[in-house]
Parts: structure tokens; C-alpha cells; sequence
């Protein structure tokens, strides 16, 4: 038998291992630089720095559009993590959009101060319900400090919760989907109701103050979009990273042959609950991010639809290439700001059309798009480049 | 008890090696003193009522390179699927080694104590290269930790290089595994048990689905592995068994029929009216 190895062992050549990849591909890192500079740098000059009526100035309705943008295509990556890379469909990320909104929305209530309709240092929905004292859950909605650890922690421990036990059961497939599904729905009906202490039906607006400081003023809106240009470009590289190393892999074997890493010694329980509570997290802090800006959170952010929405911009721009989703959220909000001012009513059913002729026609979103344009330019060179990108 | 008897116990301990002693048991190690490392004593499973494992006992030395063979709906794969842990027997023991009862483990944990196992339909993870399925299954720590800090040790590289020449695919190291040809898939599937140095392996139909050639060279690839790690080979191939063969079992009605070299149970009676049909 040794004869027989040696032989094996010698016939051939010194195997070259593959070394790691880089982070980012030069292209990468120049259009992670190019959008650097139009978030921190164009973008505030020509909102702020060039006059209005000049034909380069940017309408402060870009701005927050923008803005809002860049937390869907945070909800993007998020999904695009659990859906993409791990291939576990939720569809109740809106959840942990919401909790993260509702946790800043809370603190940006308390920034208010005695401004409010009643002139109460209660807001203005407690005194319209007649309460005397804040509930025990607003205890620490008055410090900034206590609000940013709760944007995480919320929606974390939910979904910490929530994905152990779905995990541990083994729950797969569109039995998980379901789940989600009725979990936020079942969130949205505990949101609306006046005594859970979240403003009901019309939940959080009228903000004042964020920080002491006034919020409406295009000095606090450019702030805020650049804040979540900046999250969104730190969490895409962030992920980039993550999924590079064996954790990407492992999370991609849960997701191609799930037995297959179990009869190679993993438990796949805590890869899947790591890439979902941090799925849930970014989802948390781009909920965070949002609220801010808009001025408003209310429990139809938990909606169905708002949570399939977020899958749709994932495949729209290509499962597992990270790059694809914010690609896909961008361009279906877009598509979606645009028509709901040019033909209101089309949009759902635009919406409907573009899912179905993306299943059919574009498996693989934008991204796979972009890849088969680049390799059909490059002919032979196409594969190695394929590779490269995924 | 005095110290000087302490003393000579500690002394019979130290210099206990084979059966009949009292020894200390040690976790997850393998205790190979009685010869042999796989130990199923009268295991039934039912689907439904339907006997799919009958009173079945079997038991494999170190090293041994063992053949089962047998009808379709023998029990081959659910036998296999006990041994790993995928299907819990009604009754019955299963040991690995002299210590370690498998009834107690959880499929990953029975995979860490060293039993790898081939499935019938080749899985390996298709979006991932050959190189990246190798390092999946490479012997070390499956934390969450490790998976985002680790670093591929040198001596990790070299186990590496080693099996992917054994399974000759050093040429297709950075192909994605899914457009490799299905025997290459099988190959790829033995490497990754490979890498995790069991000590025992689970071969379910290794050539099902290969050519000639191929075939040849997976009995090469077996006989080059036999000594080093126990194997049970599944297949329904005659000439290959014939090729690696030492001991064959034969598995009908979820127990065993016949046990000898091939040509003993090519013999037997009883072993034909199963192949043959009554």
C-alpha cells in the first residue's frame, strides 16, 4: 500500500493553494472611495454651500430622499446576509426596522420637552390618554447614550430569542418565512393598540429636537444623511469582511447542504443565529437612522408588505453579492418615488411585475447582470472574473 | 487504604493495557483495547410498523476494510444512518470503540469523534471551490470564533495539498464545486472526509455513477486508505467489491445474512435465493 501512496504522491506536481481574496477588488475600493466623496463632500456642497436657483443645487427633498435610501439599502444587506448568504427567507425584517425606529422614536418624544400640543413634559399621546407617569418602558428613553444601546439591544434580544428557538427546532424553508411573517404582523397589532404605550395608530411624530439641537434644520438633515451614507458604506465593508472569511463559507454551506456541514462536525445553530441577529441589528440601526429623518414611525412599518418589500430590493439586485442589494434598494425606490408621483395607482402592480420578470428573466438581479455584460466584454477573461466577484 | 497500596494501584493502572483491566474512562478518546472500533448489538428500527433493521449485530476491527452488500431495502443506509447518528434505533447498542456509546451523540458531535461518512448522492457545498469545501471539513475548531479570527495553519496546508493529490483534483483546486464532474464530486466528498481524519469511514456507494476508469482509480484511492482508517463500503458493484474486498457482509431484511470473502457468500445458499429471488 505505501508503494502505491508514494506513487499517487509523486506523479504530479506541488499543489498551489488559493490564497484569500482580497477585501475589495481595486474597482471596489475606488467606487467605496467615489461614493465616500459624494455622500461627505459633493453632496453637502451642493445642498449647502450652493445657492438655491443655481442649476447645481440639490433640493433638501433629495436630500432626505437619499437618506431614507441609504437605510433601505442597509435593510438590503441585512436581508441579503440571511436570505443571500445563509439562504434563510425572512420576511418580517420590517420587525426590526421598526423596533430600532420606535427606539429612537421614543427618545426623540422625550426631546420634545413641554413643546407638545398640552405644553406636559409627557408626550402628547400619554396626556391625550390621560396617564400621569411615563410607563416603566420609557425609563431610559430620555438619554441618548441609553438609545443607542437600545437600537441594538431591541432588536437583538428579539431576534435572538426568536431565531434560538426557531433554530433549535430546526424550523426550514417557508415554515421559517411564515413565522416571521405572522411575528411582525402579530408585533404590528401589539403597536397599535393605545395601552402598549407606543402612540397607537399614529405613533411617534411632531419632533422637534434631536440632541438639543432643532431638527428640521437642512444643517441636521445633511448630518443625518450623511451619518447613514457612512453606516451604510462602514456595513457593507463590515460584511464584506465577515463573508470573506470561513464565516461566509460556512454560512453559504448552511445554505446549499446544511446535513452535509453537520456530518463535518458543525453545529449549524450558532452560525445561523449569529448571521440573523446581525441581520436583525443592521435592520435596527437603519430603522434608527430613518425615523430621524422622516419625522415619523408609526406600526404600518411593520406591515407585510413593508417587509417584502425589502426582500424584493435583495433580489432585484442579486442574492450573495452584497454589492447587488444596495444596487437593487436604490433602484426599486427609486423606480417607486418616481411612479408613486407620476402614477400612483401603477406601483403595486409595477412592483408585482418587476418581481415576477426578475425570477424569470434575472435569477441572479442586477449584479448577475452586470457580471454576464462584463464577461461577455471580456470573453475568455470572464470566468476568472466571476469568480473574483463572487 | 495506606500509601504503599495507593502506590501499587497507581502502578497496576499505569501498566494496564489490554482487556481485564480496570482503566480510567476518558472522554471522547477512543478505546480500541478490545479490537475492535465499531459495535452494533441487536439493533431494531421500525418505519411504520415496516422492519427496516431486524435484531441486526455487527462489529468491525481497527483497520479492517469491510464490504456490505445486499438487496435494495436491506437496511445498508439506515444502518448507516445509525452509526452517524441521522436515525435513532428503538433498541439495541451501538458503541464506538469500547467507550463511546453513539446513542448518546448528536450527529456533529458523533462526526467529531471521528466518523466521517459519503453519502449515496455525492453532497458537497456547490457555490464554494474545491479548495474552500476541503477547508470546511479540515480537522480543527468549528467555533464561531475560529470561523471569523482563524488563520489556516501551515501544517493545515500541507493536509491539504496531501489529500487533494488523493483525490486527484490538485488541478481543479479553485473550480467551484458544483461544475465538477460527478465522479470528481465523489472524490471531492471522499476529501472532505479524508481532512477530518476519521478514524472510521462510512462509503455509500462510492462509484455509483462513475465510469470504468473512474471506478478503478476510487479502488485505487480505498486501497490506499485501508490500514489507516477503518472503512465499510456500500455498494452493489460485484467487480469492484471483488477489487478491495476483504471481509464481505451481507445485509437482507435488516440483518445479517452471510459474512466471508466474496466468493465464500457468492456461494452461499441462501445469499442467491436473496439475489435471485424465491
Amino acid at each position: 500500500m505505501d508503494r502505491l501512496m508514494t506513487h499517487t504522491l509523486s506523479a504530479s506536481t506541488p499543489v498551489v493553494l488559493p490564497g484569500t481574496p482580497a477585501l475589495l477588488s481595486r474597482g471596489g475600493w475606488m467606487t467605496v472611495a467615489l461614493a465616500l466623496l459624494v455622500a461627505c463632500v459633493v453632496v453637502p456642497a451642493m445642498n449647502l454651500a450652493v445657492p438655491p436657483g443655481h442649476p447645481l443645487h440639490l433640493d433638501d427633498y433629495w436630500v432626505s430622499l437619499l437618506g431614507k435610501f441609504c437605510c433601505y439599502a442597509l435593510c438590503a444587506l441585512a436581508m441579503d446576509l440571511i436570505w443571500g448568504f445563509t439562504g434563510i427567507l425572512s420576511l418580517g425584517h420590517g420587525l426590526y426596522f421598526a423596533l430600532g425606529g420606535y427606539v429612537m422614536g421614543m427618545y426623540l418624544m422625550r426631546q420634545i420637552g413641554t413643546d407638545g400640543q398640552y405644553r406636559s413634559s409627557l408626550p402628547d399621546f400619554m396626556v391625550f390618554l390621560d396617564w400621569k407617569t411615563l410607563p416603566w418602558h420609557w425609563a431610559l428613553s430620555d438619554s441618548f447614550i441609553a438609545t443607542l444601546a437600545l437600537v441594538l439591544l431591541v432588536p437583538g434580544a428579539v431576534a435572538f430569542v426568536f431565531g434560538f428557538f426557531a433554530f433549535r427546532s430546526r424550523i426550514q424553508g417557508v415554515y421559517f418565512s411564515i413565522i416571521t411573517q405572522a411575528m411582525t404582523y402579530a408585533a404590528m397589532l401589539l403597536f397599535f393598540r393605545n395601552e402598549t404605550g407606543f402612540g397607537g395608530n399614529n405613533g411617534f411624530t411632531d419632533f422637534k429636537r434631536l440632541l438639543g439641537q432643532t431638527i428640521t434644520t437642512p444643517g441636521m438633515r445633511m448630518v443625518l444623511f450623511v451619518l447613514s451614507a457612512l453606516t451604510l458604506m462602514g456595513a457593507y465593508v463590515g460584511l464584506r469582511w465577515l463573508t470573506r472569511a470561513k464565516f461566509g463559507r460556512v454560512l453559504s454551506a448552511v445554505r446549499d447542504a446544511e446535513s452535509r456541514l453537520m456530518f463535518c462536525g458543525y453545529s449549524p445553530l450558532p452560525y445561523k443565529l449569529a448571521a440573523w441577529v446581525l441581520s436583525a441589528l443592521l435592520c435596527g440601526v437603519a430603522g434608527a437612522l430613518y425615523v430621524p429623518q422622516v419625522g415619523i414611525i408609526n406600526p404600518s412599518e411593520m406591515s407585510v408588505a413593508n417587509s417584502i418589500e425589502i426582500a424584493v430590493w435583495a433580489a432585484v439586485g442579486g442574492r450573495g453579492t452584497l454589492a447587488g442589494p444596495i444596487a437593487g434598494a436604490f433602484a426599486v425606490n427609486g423606480a417607486k418615488s418616481w411612479l408613486t408621483q407620476v402614477a400612483p395607482e401603477f406601483w403595486l402592480y409595477v412592483l408585482g411585475a418587476l418581481f415576477v420578470a426578475v425570477t424569470l428573466f434575472m435569477p441572479d438581479g442586477i449584479a448577475g447582470l452586470v457580471r454576464r455584460l462584463r464577461r461577455s466584454r471580456q470573453g475568455g477573461k470572464g470566468v476568472q472574473d466571476n469568480q473574483e466577484a463572487a | 487504604m495506606n500509601p504503599d497500596l495507593l502506590e501499587q494501584g497507581a502502578e497496576r493502572l499505569r501498566n494496564a493495557s489490554g482487556p481485564g483491566y480496570g482503566r480510567v474512562v476518558q472522554p471522547g478518546h477512543l478505546d480500541l483495547t478490545h479490537g475492535r472500533i465499531l459495535y452494533l448489538e441487536d439493533v431494531n428500527v421500525s418505519f411504520d410498523g415496516f422492519k427496516a433493521i431486524n435484531h441486526l449485530s455487527i462489529d468491525i476491527a481497527p483497520g479492517e476494510l469491510r464490504c456490505i452488500i445486499g438487496p435494495n431495502g436491506a437496511g445498508k443506509t439506515t444502518m448507516m444512518d445509525i452509526i452517524t447518528g441521522k436515525t435513532r434505533p428503538d433498541s439495541g447498542t451501538v458503541f464506538f470503540g469500547g467507550t463511546i456509546n453513539l446513542l448518546r451523540h448528536s450527529e456533529a458531535e458523533i462526526a467529531q469523534l471521528g466518523i466521517g461518512r459519503k453519502f449515496q448522492r455525492p453532497t458537497v457545498f456547490e457555490a464554494l471551490s474545491v479548495h474552500e469545501n476541503l477547508e470546511l471539513a479540515l480537522q480543527g475548531s468549528r467555533s464561531l470564533r475560529a470561523s471569523v479570527w482563524g488563520r489556516l495553519s501551515g501544517e493545515q496546508r500541507d493536509r491539504l495539498a496531501e489529500v487533494l493529490t488523493l483525490i486527484r483534483l490538485a488541478p481543479e483546486v479553485a473550480r467551484p464545486a458544483g461544475l465538477l464532474s460527478h465522479g470528481q464530486k465523489q472524490w471531492l466528498e471522499i476529501g472532505m472526509l479524508l481532512v477530518q481524519d476519521p478514524r472510521l469511514l462510512l462509503l455509500d456507494e462510492p462509484v455509483a455513477g462513475m465510469t470504468d476508469q473512474e471506478t478503478e482509480r476510487t479502488a485505487e484511492l480505498i486501497l490506499t486508505l485501508k490500514g489507516r482508517h477503518s472503512i465499510i463500503v456500500v455498494e452493489h458493484d460485484m467487480g469492484f467489491i471483488d477489487t478491495i474486498a476483504e471481509t464481505v457482509t451481507v445485509l437482507a431484511e435488516g440483518s445479517v445474512l452471510a459474512q466471508g470473502t466474496l466468493a465464500q457468500v457468492q456461494a452461499d445458499e441462501r445469499v442467491i435465493e436473496t439475489y435471485l429471488g424465491r
